[in-house]
């Protein structure tokens, strides 16, 4: 315990502050502001217990020595940031986004059952359990991801396992068009992505159910590496039944859909998102006022 | 104006109910706390619910939400001094399915929508809403949402804070807010997963968009008897050890299971000290690769019988008969007290086996049936309260019970919520700081404290009071 004591120590309660992971998502939620202490939140994987199937791991640590760990067991965590050698769980816990296998696996807040984090004041705050089902006090665990490190900063977690899958197998066929079958008609497929031209399917599970989804797939389907390259422009979040009609108006191979869930990324920026109506942004600003009231946490992040 | 007439004048006379024997219908919900409900209030519409916050709000009055009256931890009990009583909310006239968008696999309900009529309504979508708490006939989602409410297939799909995507709230001042929504990654912070949860204390959910999932395409439903509670226990840690996440995976003992049995003839093994349930679901060679393993795993601990359902009659009568614990013992027992507590899943077998100790050791019938696959415990204490003693003997077995489970790395509550019923247990897993950022949620939410005061958060003074009772409030 004595890495999180020095990180709150570290924070601190007086000047603004602001924690690095990787960087891989630093553009985030709008520009730091100039002049914001930089600190690194501790490291490392403090406790893997495969048989309760969660892992307890220190906010600096990367997804890809995390995953070491879990592989080791048999075990992972479906986070699946782009660069695991750099994302660390921290940062992808901050800002709160899932990678391809969101559409079986869940948001990245569905993956979280504990927090310990430093308040604006300095003090070591919990919330949350190691223990799979727990409604123990409100929902700080939820609050916190996606926060982007402005209500508090995370020190260490405890996310669920999972048993790695034993088959997976990426599919791919040419596709102009969107199929008219919600899911191609899969049970529970882990992935679905289209930019305008092709389909991707990822199929995990058992191998012969595997092989069983592929086949009543077609025989327009050809095995896939992997998923392809993603745009490395910005990012969109629209309801999954929208896709189809905003594709109408972007060109073939300009974007890359996540079916299912609604998450598209595009060749190049995303422009401006929809204002949130007055009174949710009045609730941001009350949760943040009451959080951090001197703004000292990742000033200019998500300006709430 | 009175409280009352104003009451009265946004809804109407029928569904403003202030006779006395009315109102001390609505004194308690299923746990065996009791307070004193005001005005009881039947809104049907949004706009409804809005006006009688203001009113109540005006009136100085503090606002009670309550859906179907299940939950057992106290989180619908109304308290307050005599003539500032609250206003209670009762959300069952709000039970319409207002949209079943098919394409985004959602549908936008009432608070008031019971939990069973809103999958029973999308089955023939091949759809369901995956939390299925047992009490699924009776509860509403708005009280599921309250509680973040839980159920036996939670094991593999997760609580109801995964099937909420967004969430229409009245907040204190009246004023409508949505939080959420249907897109995945929305501006801001998570307010629909701080607000769900909540119990009550944040706001009034007049709309809620649910997530459905798809029905499975094959199923094993596996009704496995053991030799002994140990033997029964270390099978779950067995299976969970092995990988393997069942849909569900439930355990039942020797008195639960004799009592169930006589209720509902569903063929029960009478020789069993603890039987499983355990569903296994999804693809049919995952599946069938599963339940064999499973089959092997708990043969290998002993297991003296496996069933395996080979219908869907039959797995419904299984499961009737899971779900059909609490009314069985209903015959057995005049009282029962329910409890709710969470413990690691590889100390199931030891957890268990203090828990028959502190039940024999306060001279209580205990009987337990419960979420084995999470850790999520549910003794049955079962007494008669018109016997002197009896009552404060379940309390102080339930108080060891809780201490118990906190010691062993667990928490105070699964999926029931910590209502009136925990409050001041609070500070046994939490410290001063953790609590005082619970508060500060709630805080931004009802800076004016309004919705259902005095549940979740021990206000300072009571931090170390433990077990003290709201005035206002007896059991």
């Amino acid at each position: 315990m004595g890495a999180l004591e020095d990180f709150a120590v570290e924070v601190g309660s007086e000047d603004a502050v602001a924690v690095r992971g990787g960087g891989t998502q630093w553009d985030v939620g709008g520009p730091l502001h100039s002049g914001v202490r930089l600190l690194s939140a501790p490291a490392g994987v403090v406790d893997h217990r495969p048989e309760e199937m969660l892992v307890r791991v220190r906010a600096g640590t990367t997804m890809a020595e995390l995953a070491g760990v879990l592989d080791r067991s048999g075990q992972m965590v479906p986070l699946d940031p782009a660069d695991p050698a750099r994302a660390t769980v921290g940062g992808i816990l901050s800002v709160g986004r899932a990678g391809l296998r969101r559409l079986r696996h869940g948001p990245v807040r569905d993956h979280v059952l504990e927090i310990r984090y430093v308040s604006a004041g300095g003090e070591l705050v919990k919330a949350g359990a190691p223990v799979v089902k727990n409604v123990s006090g409100f929902d700080l665990v939820r609050l916190m991801v996606g926060s982007l490190g402005t209500l508090g900063l995370l020190g260490e977690v405890v996310l669920r396992t999972y048993p790695r899958p034993r088959a997976s197998r990426w599919l791919t066929r040419p596709a102009p068009n969107l199929p008219p079958e919600p899911l191609l008609g899969l049970y529970r497929p882990t992935s679905l992505l289209w930019d305008g031209a092709r389909l991707w399917v990822l199929l995990e599970g058992h191998p012969s159910d595997v092989d069983a989804q592929a086949r009543q797939l077609g025989p327009d389907w050809t095995e896939a590496e992997g998923p392809p390259a993603l745009p490395a422009g910005g990012r969109l979040s629209m309801a999954p039944g929208r896709v189809a009609s905003w594709a109408r108006d972007h060109p073939t191979g300009s974007f890359l859909a996540q079916l299912g869930v609604g998450v598209v990324h595009l060749s190049v920026p995303a422009g401006a998102g929809v204002e949130p109506e007055p009174a949710v942004i009045d609730l941001n600003r009350r949760l943040k006022d009451r959080f951090d009231p001197t703004s000292r946490l990742n000033p200019g992040r998500m300006a709430a | 104006m009175t409280l009352v007439s104003d009451l009265v004048a946004v809804l109407n006379e029928e569904r403003v109910r202030n006779g006395g024997l009315e109102r001390a219908l609505y004194n308690r919900d299923a746990s065996i706390l009791e307070g004193r409900a005001g005005v009881v209030c039947f809104p049907e519409t949004t706009a409804e619910v809005q006006a009688v916050v203001k009113v109540a709000a005006n009136h100085g009055r503090a606002v009670v939400p309550r859906g179907a009256g299940t939950g057992l931890a106290g989180g619908a009990v109304p308290v307050g001094s005599e003539g500032h009583e609250p206003v209670v909310v009762v959300t069952t006239r709000m039970n319409q399915i207002l949209e079943v968008d098919a394409e985004n696999a959602v549908a936008w309900v009432q608070p008031g929508v019971l939990n069973l009529d809103l999958s029973r309504h999308v089955a023939p979508l091949g759809l369901h809403f995956a939390p299925d708490p047992s009490s699924q006939q009776a509860c509403s989602i708005g009280g599921n949402v309250a509680n973040n409410s839980g159920g036996p297939h939670c094991l593999a799909y997760g609580v109801t804070t995964a099937h909420v995507l967004a969430l229409d709230v009245v907040l204190a001042d009246g004023a409508l807010v949505r939080l959420g929504g249907l897109e995945p990654e929305g501006p801001g912070y998570d307010l629909r997963g701080a607000f769900i949860g909540s119990e009550g204390t944040m706001g009034l959910a007049v709309a809620v968009a649910v997530r459905l999932t798809p029905l499975p395409p094959a199923l094993r439903t596996l009704l496995v008897g053991f030799p002994t509670v140990e033997a029964a226990a270390e099978t779950v840690t067995a299976v969970i050890g092995a990988g393997i996440i069942p849909a569900a995976m439930e355990m039942m003992d020797a008195r639960i299971t004799k009592a169930v049995e006589e209720y509902v003839h569903a063929g029960f093994p009478a020789d069993a000290a603890a039987v499983l349930l355990i569903e296994i679901d999804g693809l049919e060679d995952g599946v069938t690769a599963a339940a064999a393993e499973v089959i092997q795993l708990a043969e290998d601990r002993g297991a003296t019988s496996v069933r395996m359902a080979a219908d869907a009659a039959e797995r419904e009568l299984l499961w009737k008969g899971r779900k059909s614990a609490f009314g069985a013992v209903a015959r057995i027992a005049p009282d029962y007290y329910l409890h709710d507590t969470v413990v690691p899943r590889t100390r199931l077998a030891e957890i268990l086996a203090r828990v028959y100790e502190l039940a024999d050791a306060n001279g209580v019938a205990v009987m337990n049936v419960f979420h084995a696959g999470d850790g999520n415990l549910h003794p049955l204490f079962l007494f008669d309260r018109r016997r002197p003693g009896e009552l404060e003997r379940v309390k102080a077995a339930g108080d060891q019970l809780i201490r118990v489970c906190i010691e062993a790395g667990g928490v105070l509550s699964g999926e029931h919520g910590i209502g009136l019923e925990k409050r001041d247990y609070m500070p046994l897993l939490f410290s001063p700081a953790d609590l005082l950022a619970q508060d500060s949620l709630r805080d931004a939410f009802d800076p004016t404290r309004l919705f259902n005061p005095e549940k979740v958060i021990p206000s300072g003074s009571r931090c170390g009071d433990l077990q003290s009772v709201p005035p206002g409030v007896w059991i």
